[in-house]
C-alpha cells in the first residue's frame, strides 16, 4: 500500500488505521465462521432384543459431528484438513458445498451461500471424493467428460482444449477411450480428476483422491495437483490419511479433533507443538542401567548398549554436550520423530495432550 | 433452455451408444412386448366372447385403452424405468452429490439421464395399436379430436412421470424403495381395462387416489372422440397438479438428504 501512507488523516484514529493496516488486502475464497453440524442419530442395542426394544420406544441421539469451526482460506492457497476417521472432515467438506445445512454458524465460499447451491457457486467449485465416483461406469471417460462439458456450458472447441491439456497433464491417453470398469484404480482417478476439473474450478475440495491407490499413483496424483494449483491458481482444500500427501503438498493444515478445529497453521509449527522432544540415539560403550540417563532426558528404550532418549528441543544441544562429556558413547544421532507417527499416534491414541 | 436442449442430447446419445452394444436386448424385448400384447388381447377376448361387454365399452373402445396402457408400458421402459430406478442406487453410493454439485436441475438430471431403445417396441405397438382400434370403432380424425387426444395423451404420460417421481424420490428416506415402484407398477396394470369396468370403490380408488383412470381411460375417450369438456379439464388440472408435487416433493427431500455414509 504505498500511496495510503501519504493520505493526510484528519484525526489521530483514523492515522492509526492507515499506518496499522500493513496485511494486503485480499478478499477470502473460503470463509467459515463458528460452523457446526449436528445430527439426530438412531440409538439402538445391537441384536435382536435391541431392535425390538428400537422398535416399540425409539430413543434418539444427538452428535455433535462438527462445533464452532473457523478459518478462512484466501485464493490460491493449499490447506490440508487432518483428523482421524470421524472427526468432522467429510462433514464439513459437505457443508463448504452445499450438500448439507449447517446447525450453526455461516460458510461463504467464492461470494456464495453454498446450501444455496445457485449455478454461479457450482460453476466455480468442485468436490473429488476417494470413494465415490462420477464417472459411468460402462463407457469411457471421454463419454462422461461430453456430458460435464454440456452441463457446464462449454463450447465442445474449449472443451475438447481442455481436455487435451488435462489429459497431458495427468499423463492420460487412450485411457480416456477405454470403458472406465476396464481402467486401473490409478487411471481412474486420474480421469476423475478431469471430470472434475473441466469446468475450471477455482476452489478444489479433494476427499481422500489418493485412496487405495499405489505408490506410483499417489505420488502422480500429487504432482499433478501441485501442478494445476500453480497453473491456474486454484484454491484446494484436501484431506488424505496419507500424510505424504500433506508433507509434500500443504504449506498450512487444520487439524480437526472431535468436530473441533484443534489447529490452523504451518505443518513445521504443527510438529514442533505435538513433539516437543527429539529423539537422540546413543551407543554406549558399555551397557548401563537407566537411572543413569534420568539427568539427561526422558528414557525412551535400552536395549542393551544402544539407548533412545527423548530430549526437549531447547535444551537439545546442552544435553546433547553433557552426554558426549560424561560418558562412553561410541555413537550418536538425533531426528525428528516422523509426522507421520507424531499424528498418527495422535489419532490412534485419539487424544491430544 | 438451450444448455437443457443440448445437455439432453449430450445424455441420450451417450445412453444409446452404451445400449446399442447389446443388440440381442431388441429382439427379446420386441418379443416380450408382442407376447404381453397377445396375452391381454386374449384376457379381453374372453370378457367380450359372450356377448358381454367392459363397463359399457365396445371391444374396439377396450382395444384403444389397451393401446394406450400399451404405449404407456412402453414409455416407462425407454424414459421412466432407467433414470428413476437410479436414484436410488445414487442415494445409497452417495453419487447423488455428483448429481446436487452440477449447476443443473438435479431432478431434471435425474428423470432425463438416459434413454432406453428397449421400450420403443412397446410405443410403436401401442400406437399402432391406437390407431387400428380407433379406425375400427368409427372414430374420425377431426382436428379437435386429435388436439384432446395429443393433450390428454400428454397429461397421462406427465401424471405417470409424476407417480413414478415422487415414489423413486422417497428413497432419500427409505433406502429400500425398490419394492414399492413394483408395486406401483401392479396398480397401474389396472389401467388395462376402462376404469368403468370396475367396482363403484375400486373406480373410486383409481380417480382419486392413484389416477389411473387419468391414464388411460380418459386419453382413450379422448382418442374416440368422445371426451367432455370437464374431464379435458380435470385430466389437464391433474396433471399441472402432479408435476407441481413432484418438483415441490423433491425439493422437500433433498432438505433432509444428508448423503449416505461419509
Amino acid at each position: 500500500m504505498p500511496g495510503s501512507r501519504l493520505t493526510p488523516a484528519p484525526s489521530g484514529k483514523a492515522l492509526d488505521r492507515v499506518w496499522l493496516a500493513p496485511k494486503p488486502v485480499r478478499m477470502a475464497i473460503v470463509r467459515a465462521q463458528g460452523l457446526g453440524k449436528t445430527y439426530r442419530v438412531a440409538d439402538k442395542q445391537p441384536g435382536l432384543a435391541g431392535t425390538l426394544r428400537h422398535f416399540v420406544n425409539r430413543r434418539e441421539r444427538t452428535i455433535e459431528a462438527v462445533r464452532d469451526v473457523s478459518f478462512s482460506i484466501e485464493p490460491g492457497e493449499f490447506v490440508g484438513f487432518l483428523g482421524a476417521n470421524g472427526a468432522g472432515k467429510t462433514t464439513t467438506l459437505k457443508m463448504l458445498t452445499g450438500l448439507i445445512h449447517p446447525t450453526s454458524g455461516t460458510v461463504e465460499v467464492a461470494g456464495c451461500l453454498p446450501h444455496r447451491r445457485q449455478a454461479a457457486f457450482l460453476g466455480q467449485i468442485t468436490l473429488v471424493m476417494g470413494q465415490k465416483q462420477q464417472l459411468i461406469w460402462d463407457l469411457p471417460p471421454l463419454d462422461s467428460l461430453r456430458v460435464n462439458a454440456a452441463v457446464y456450458g462449454i463450447p465442445p472447441a474449449e472443451s475438447r482444449r481442455r481436455i487435451a491439456e488435462l489429459a497431458e497433464m495427468l499423463e492420460l491417453g487412450d485411457e480416456l477411450r477405454r470403458p472406465v470398469r476396464k481402467l486401473s484404480l490409478g487411471q481412474r482417478m486420474k480421469a476423475e480428476l478431469l471430470a472434475a476439473l473441466l469446468h475450471r474450478p477455482a476452489v478444489l475440495f479433494l476427499d481422500e483422491p489418493t485412496l487405495g491407490l499405489d505408490v506410483n499413483a499417489q505420488a502422480r496424483v500429487r504432482s499433478f495437483l501441485a501442478d494445476y494449483n500453480r497453473r491456474f491458481g486454484a484454491t484446494v482444500l484436501l484431506t488424505s490419511h496419507y500424510m505424504a500427501d500433506i508433507t509434500a503438498l500443504c504449506p498450512r493444515v487444520l487439524l480437526i479433533h472431535e468436530g473441533r478445529l484443534f489447529y490452523d497453521g504451518g505443518l513445521e509449527t504443527l510438529t514442533q507443538r505435538l513433539a516437543p522432544c527429539r529423539e537422540v540415539r546413543l551407543e554406549l560403550h558399555e551397557p548401563m542401567g537407566a537411572d543413569a540417563f534420568a539427568s539427561y532426558g526422558e528414557v525412551e528404550a535400552i536395549e542393551g548398549r544402544e539407548v533412545r532418549l527423548l530430549i526437549p528441543r531447547e535444551r537439545l544441544t546442552e544435553q546433547v554436550g553433557r552426554l558426549l562429556a560424561d560418558l562412553a558413547v561410541v555413537d550418536l544421532s538425533v531426528s525428528d520423530p516422523p509426522i507421520e507417527d507424531i499424528i498418527g499416534r495422535l489419532f490412534h491414541q485419539g487424544a491430544l495432550a | 433452455m438451450g444448455r437443457y436442449l443440448s445437455t439432453l442430447r449430450i445424455f441420450w446419445i451417450a445412453s444409446l451408444t452404451a445400449e446399442l452394444e447389446y443388440q440381442a436386448n431388441f429382439l427379446i424385448e420386441l418379443v416380450a412386448t408382442a407376447g404381453n400384447l397377445v396375452g391381454s388381447i386374449f384376457v379381453l377376448s374372453l370378457f367380450y366372447g359372450r356377448g358381454q361387454s367392459l363397463g359399457g365399452w365396445s371391444w374396439e373402445g377396450a382395444m384403444v385403452v389397451l393401446g394406450v396402457y400399451t404405449l404407456l408400458e412402453g414409455v416407462t421402459s425407454t424414459l421412466l424405468q432407467p433414470n428413476l430406478s437410479t436414484i436410488v442406487a445414487h442415494v445409497r453410493t452417495g453419487s447423488l452429490d455428483f448429481v446436487l454439485l452440477k449447476p443443473i436441475d438435479s431432478q431434471f438430471w435425474l428423470s432425463a439421464r438416459t434413454v432406453s431403445p428397449w421400450g420403443l417396441p412397446g410405443i410403436a405397438m401401442g400406437a399402432g395399436l391406437i390407431g387400428y382400434a380407433a379406425w375400427k370403432a368409427g372414430a374420425t380424425p377431426a382436428p379437435l379430436t386429435l388436439l384432446a387426444a395429443a393433450l390428454m395423451l400428454v397429461a397421462s404420460l406427465l401424471i405417470l412421470y409424476s407417480l413414478w417421481f415422487v415414489l423413486a424420490a422417497s428413497s432419500i428416506w427409505f433406502v429400500k424403495i425398490w419394492n414399492a415402484t413394483e408395486v406401483l407398477r401392479s396398480v397401474l396394470v389396472a389401467g388395462r381395462f376402462p376404469v368403468s369396468a370396475f367396482p363403484a370403490g375400486l373406480r373410486a380408488f383409481f380417480t382419486f387416489i392413484v389416477p389411473v383412470a387419468f391414464l388411460t381411460t380418459v386419453p382413450a375417450e379422448a382418442i374416440l372422440g368422445r371426451a367432455s369438456g370437464p374431464w379435458l379439464l380435470a385430466g389437464g388440472a391433474v396433471a399441472i397438479a402432479s408435476v407441481v408435487l413432484s418438483r415441490w416433493f423433491w425439493q422437500f427431500a433433498l432438505r433432509f438428504y444428508t448423503s449416505a455414509s461419509s
